[in-house]
């Protein structure tokens, strides 16, 4: 298990199964004081018993300090600094130099995955399973599309994050340019956007139910409901003032 | 519903409550997903998704930011679809009350997460020296706790949820005093705006998206005219 090794190191297989399952859990600890650092450190563990002097060796001891320490990233995309920082720490780059490559690395693998994953993949698969609704989907169909579209890209993501790190090491910086990272938002957005148009005004029928439709008043009465809370944007929660007007409407209904 | 009736569902909730940050983020933890599976475990999954589609529609306005904070869906979804699916079927109330439940506890989820975060930073702090140190039983430790506490805390608002609101519904459902029509209409409005207004701010950096979405409309308007 504690293999001393040499620089340029090749991993066993398990040991990246190891990394990569443990990057899933990699927000166990998420704390407001260092982010997801203490999850990268516990991603990055297994790999480091194979620094020279084994687990608990001075080396190894003194990587897993360095590497539990504040960092940011988002999760999907985590494994892309998971490997690069492993194969830094196993070829002996120098402490310092890791450190700032920590530093230069956290803030676009957040604000990159954010766009691309919580920005659009999320509502793109969101709006499929809706749209399956509304086509007259069955539990299973909109649960299993969903789950499945969905993790495709999730699952996939994070191996290529892991595998990329793991190869390019601390010249992992030109990954970020990858088409897929920097364009992808905006074939998503338009895909959601055209998904959006059918599936939301199929899913609200079938809501609604066989005796109500979609009528003239619901459709006026959505679009000017959707025009003012688009205005505010930045300003207003929809979900809260979704939770008040719903509140206001129980009371009516239980009152009268 | 007794305790010994919860306690399923709020074993439920404690899984789908971790999905959300901790493990696995495979997005279980979805409304579409959690009201469908406690739809299926009260024995009525057609509900569970009704509700699902919903309460997912409104979760497009919350995208789970890093540190910012959000409801969280894991655990009110299964709360939503749980106590949708028990209802009796055509009562008017039973979607607007179980829908308020269910926006209620992501509203008191998200904030036991925000505690969670501040614990586990606590519990950094008291361990710091040792992982500085390179200790990796302290390492260990603080993040398989934190998981724990992630747990714990899906299955703690679940089960509160189920006792409170679960009694809370019935009462409403029993009641209620507007038409199945106007009760209706009233949650497809709610979520046709709160879902477009979400997405108008999500995607409306995007070149020509609006075309995309007209083209969409006219798939809809295609299908109405042909079924």
């Amino acid at each position: 298990m504690t293999a001393p090794t040499s620089p340029g190191v090749d991993l066993p297989m398990r040991v990246k199964f190891a990394m990569y399952f443990r990057l899933l859990a990699m927000q166990g600890s998420w704390n407001y004081e260092t982010l997801n650092g203490t999850g990268i450190g516990f991603t990055m563990e297994p790999a480091l018993r194979y620094l020279p002097g084994g687990l608990d060796g001075p080396a190894y001891r003194a990587a897993l300090a360095r590497e539990s320490r504040y960092f940011n990233a988002h999760p999907y995309l985590a494994g892309i600094a998971v490997g690069a920082l492993v194969r830094a720490e196993l070829d002996g780059v120098e402490p310092a130099r890791i450190e700032r490559f920590r530093t230069a690395l956290a803030g676009p693998l957040g604000s990159v995955g954010d766009r691309l994953v919580w920005a659009s993949w999320l509502p793109f698969c969101s709006l499929v399973a809706i749209g399956v609704y509304g086509a007259g989907g069955s539990p299973m169909g909109v649960v299993g599309t969903f789950l499945l579209l969905y993790n495709a890209g999730h699952i996939l993501l994070r191996a290529w994050g892991l595998r990329i790190g793991l190869s390019r090491g601390l010249n992992v910086a030109s990954a970020l340019g990858n088409p897929v990272l920097r364009q992808g938002r905006m074939g998503i957005g338009c895909a959601a956007a055209l998904v959006a148009g059918a599936a939301l005004p199929l899913a609200l029928q079938r809501v609604a139910g066989p005796g109500l439709g979609l009528v003239g008043g619901i459709i006026g009465a959505a679009l000017i409901g959707i025009l003012l809370l688009a205005r505010l944007r930045e300003h207003a929660e929809g979900w809260r003032i979704a939770l008040g007007v719903l509140a206001i409407f129980v009371l009516y209904s239980v009152l009268t | 519903m007794s305790l010994i009736e919860a306690l399923p569902i709020a074993l439920l909730g404690a899984l789908l409550g971790l999905d959300v940050v901790s493990f696995p983020q495979a997005m279980i933890s979805r409304p579409v997903v959690a009201a469908t599976l406690a739809g299926a475990f009260i024995g009525h999954p057609p509900a569970g998704l009704l509700i699902g589609v919903v309460l997912e529609m409104i979760a497009l306005d919350t995208l789970p930011f890093g540190a910012s904070r959000y409801p969280e869906w894991g655990s009110a979804g299964v709360v939503g679809g749980a106590l949708f699916g028990a209802q009796p079927h055509g009562m008017p109330g039973a979607l607007p009350a179980c829908l308020l439940a269910a926006l209620l506890t992501a509203s008191i989820s998200g904030w036991s997460m925000v505690v969670l975060r501040r614990l586990i930073a606590i519990r950094l702090e008291q361990t710091r020296d040792r992982i500085e140190e390179g200790s990796r039983n302290a390492l260990l430790s603080l993040h398989l706790s934190g998981m724990s506490m992630d747990l714990l805390r899906g299955g703690l608002v679940t089960i509160t949820a189920m006792m409170i609101f679960a009694p809370l519904v019935r009462a409403i459902v029993a009641i209620w005093g507007s038409d199945s029509a106007p009760s209706r209409a009233v949650v497809v409005v709610i979520a046709a705006i709160v879902a477009g207004a979400a997405l108008w701010k999500v995607f409306h950096s995007v070149r020509h998206v609006l075309w995309f979405f007209l083209a969409g409309l006219l798939v809809w308007v295609g299908l109405l005219v042909t079924r």
